[in-house]
């Protein structure tokens, strides 16, 4: 078994930690669902990091707690050193939907966090870098097109380049390409890795499929519901960069079947 | 179309069947029921079935159409009496746009609004709003005032729900990516609720150029003045009735154009939302 188990991130000293989260825990008031119950994790700097569990297991809780969208009842979030008390410039964050706004054009939606942040000036500048980025993620020539006249792959890509815009040291990834057909999954995925190397990024990813998690991932969390908490992490030592063809080898099924394992015995309790 | 051409000696088992009515072009249906409308006018008053005075025929109407056209084209004292009530029917449009607009935007964005604003706002739109009209001509006057406010008043409400039910409209993943962008509340409501909602704030805009038309000649109606409406008021009571009907077809070509001006708007203004003009169009 290739699967290193460890409660917590071993000394592994593959990057410096990016993001430490320190025994999170996270109850709506709104109906007293206790979503998080003492999450602790380290991301390293560098690493691509999934989480995986059922339907409701607090995943996107994390997430938002994460990204400084809600805050935690209890627990500590630390980034880059400075504690996470709000949206912050460095988090990148992708949701299932592409959500572009149909009155800007695919470059202008690219370079809105720009104009958010630092106004239109600045946005007009960050044009070229725009152009740039939809020539990585093979959007060339429709710059100028609107969302609508896009195919949901051409529209997560775009999504994918605002992300990107402001160079974010980490990205939060909600689902992000779950509402494509594999095919295009697959691709979307690799790009996804290559992105994440050059740009040194670190990736935080929830997803429900196995196969996505173990492909992408240094680490697997697996979570188990009610209360949310993580059940294990599962180390993935699979060489990088890793490869579509890497998902028929032994090793691979054996790590896919280890997790299958845990997230079904989550679901007896 | 299913229709295959090169079937080689086979019979096509399945053709599409074209209803007879998608094949007719809409100019020529809606001339079949103009005619129709007509013909059966023509009859009902031809063969003497209604008095005259209740319903003129289609020709008595057209030679008062032509009457009261040329009038209007030479500056007749009627165009005085139709440009009284377009400057109603504009400032009443203005004015319930200017306050619609506010008020929508503080019943759609702060809680203060939905929570105290709203329930009134609820309360005076279920009134019969043309009841306040004899107040506003206490308040106003006989001149045109009293009209614009009680347009105003007709055609606020719409443009105030549709304004705030466009605010609304926004999704989760759009204000939660306006959150992770750190964009404050001012640009949330300019950059993304406002184009985000501007789809329902023209269709309250739509039924509020309906309502301002139905205010301003309801105006004129209950509190005089010198308008179109007051024409129409007299032509009624001198039982001249060619020249109601041919009064009312001038006014709706008003309220056409004022309506055609707001669909115009949108198309130029939310050309990204294709609006389906109909069900049965492909
Ligand atoms: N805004 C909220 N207010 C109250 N309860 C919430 C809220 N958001 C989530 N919850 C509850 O918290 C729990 C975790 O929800 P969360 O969305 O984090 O799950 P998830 O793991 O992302 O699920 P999924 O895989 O379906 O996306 C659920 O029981 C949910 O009902
Ligand atoms: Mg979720």
């Amino acid at each position: 078994m290739s699967a290193t188990l460890a409660q917590e991130v071993s000394g592994t000293p593959s990057g410096v930690p990016v993001y430490e989260l320190t025994r999170v825990s996270k109850t709506y008031a709104r109906n007293l669902v206790v979503a998080l119950d003492d999450v602790s994790l380290t991301l390293r700097k560098g690493s691509f990091t999934s989480v995986i569990g059922s339907s409701g297991c607090g995943k996107s809780t994390l997430l938002k707690i994460m990204a400084g969208l809600i805050p935690p009842t209890k627990g500590r979030v630390i980034l880059q050193g400075r504690p996470v008390t709000g949206p912050r410039r460095d988090i990148g964050m992708m949701f299932q939907q592409a959500t572009l706004f149909p009155w800007k054009t695919a470059v202008q939606n690219i370079v809105l966090p720009i104009e958010i942040r630092d106004g239109k000036a600045a946005a007009k500048a960050a044009l070229e870098k725009a152009h740039e980025l939809m020539d990585i993620v093979g959007l060339k020539g429709f710059e100028n097109v609107y969302p609508n006249e896009l195919s949901g792959g051409m529209a997560q890509r775009t999504s994918i380049c605002r992300m990107l815009i402001t160079e974010p040291a980490v990205l939060l990834l909600d689902e992000p390409f779950s509402a494509l057909d594999e095919l295009s999954r697959d691709m979307m995925n690799m790009e996804l890795q290559r992105i994440c190397r050059e740009q040194d990024a670190t990736a935080f990813l929830v997803t429900h499929s196995i196969q996505e998690a173990v492909i992408l991932s240094d680490e697997v969390v697996v979570m188990k519901p009610r209360p949310g908490r993580i059940a294990e992490i599962v180390k993935v030592d699979l060489p990088r960069p890793r490869t579509l063809h890497m998902m028929t080898t032994p090793e691979f099924g054996d790590i896919v079947d280890y997790i299958r394992s845990l997230l079904d015995k989550g679901e007896d309790m | 179309m299913n229709r295959s051409d090169d079937n080689d000696g086979q019979d096509t088992v399945w053709v599409q069947e074209v209803a007879f009515i998608d094949s007719v072009p809409r100019w020529a249906a809606m001339s079949f029921v103009f005619l129709v409308f007509i013909g059966t006018w023509q009859l009902v008053t031809g063969l003497g079935l209604v008095s005259p005075i209740i319903l003129p025929t289609p020709w008595e109407t057209l030679e008062d159409m032509i009457f009261v056209g040329q009038n209007l084209l030479t500056g007749g004292y009627m165009l005085g009496a139709l440009w009284i009530t377009i400057k109603e029917v504009i400032y009443g449009f203005a004015l319930a746009i200017a306050i619609g607009f506010s008020l929508g935007v503080l019943v759609g964005e702060t809680a203060f609004g939905e929570k105290a604003v709203m329930p009134y706002l609820v309360a005076i739109d279920t009134m019969p709003k043309v009841a306040f009209a004899p107040l506003f001509v206490a308040w106003l006057g006989f001149d045109i005032d009293s009209k614009v406010a009680l347009a105003a008043f007709i055609a606020t409400f719409p443009i105030v729900v549709g304004t705030a039910a466009g605010l609304h409209s926004a999704d989760e993943n759009a204000r939660m990516l306006f959150k992770t962008m750190g964009a404050s509340r001012w640009q949330t409501l300019i950059k993304m609720k406002l184009p985000t909602g501007l789809p329902q704030i023209f269709t309250g805009l739509k039924i509020g150029a309906v309502g301002v038309m139905a205010g301003a000649i309801t105006g004129e109606f209950l509190g005089g003045g010198r308008g179109f409406g007051e024409l129409i008021r007299v032509a009624a009571s001198q039982l001249n009735t060619p020249r109601v009907f041919s009064l009312i077809l001038y006014l709706s070509l008003v309220g056409l154009a004022l309506y055609a001006l707001v669909t115009w708007t949108q198309r130029k203004v939310v050309f990204w939302h294709k609006e389906r003009v109909g069900a049965h169009d492909a």
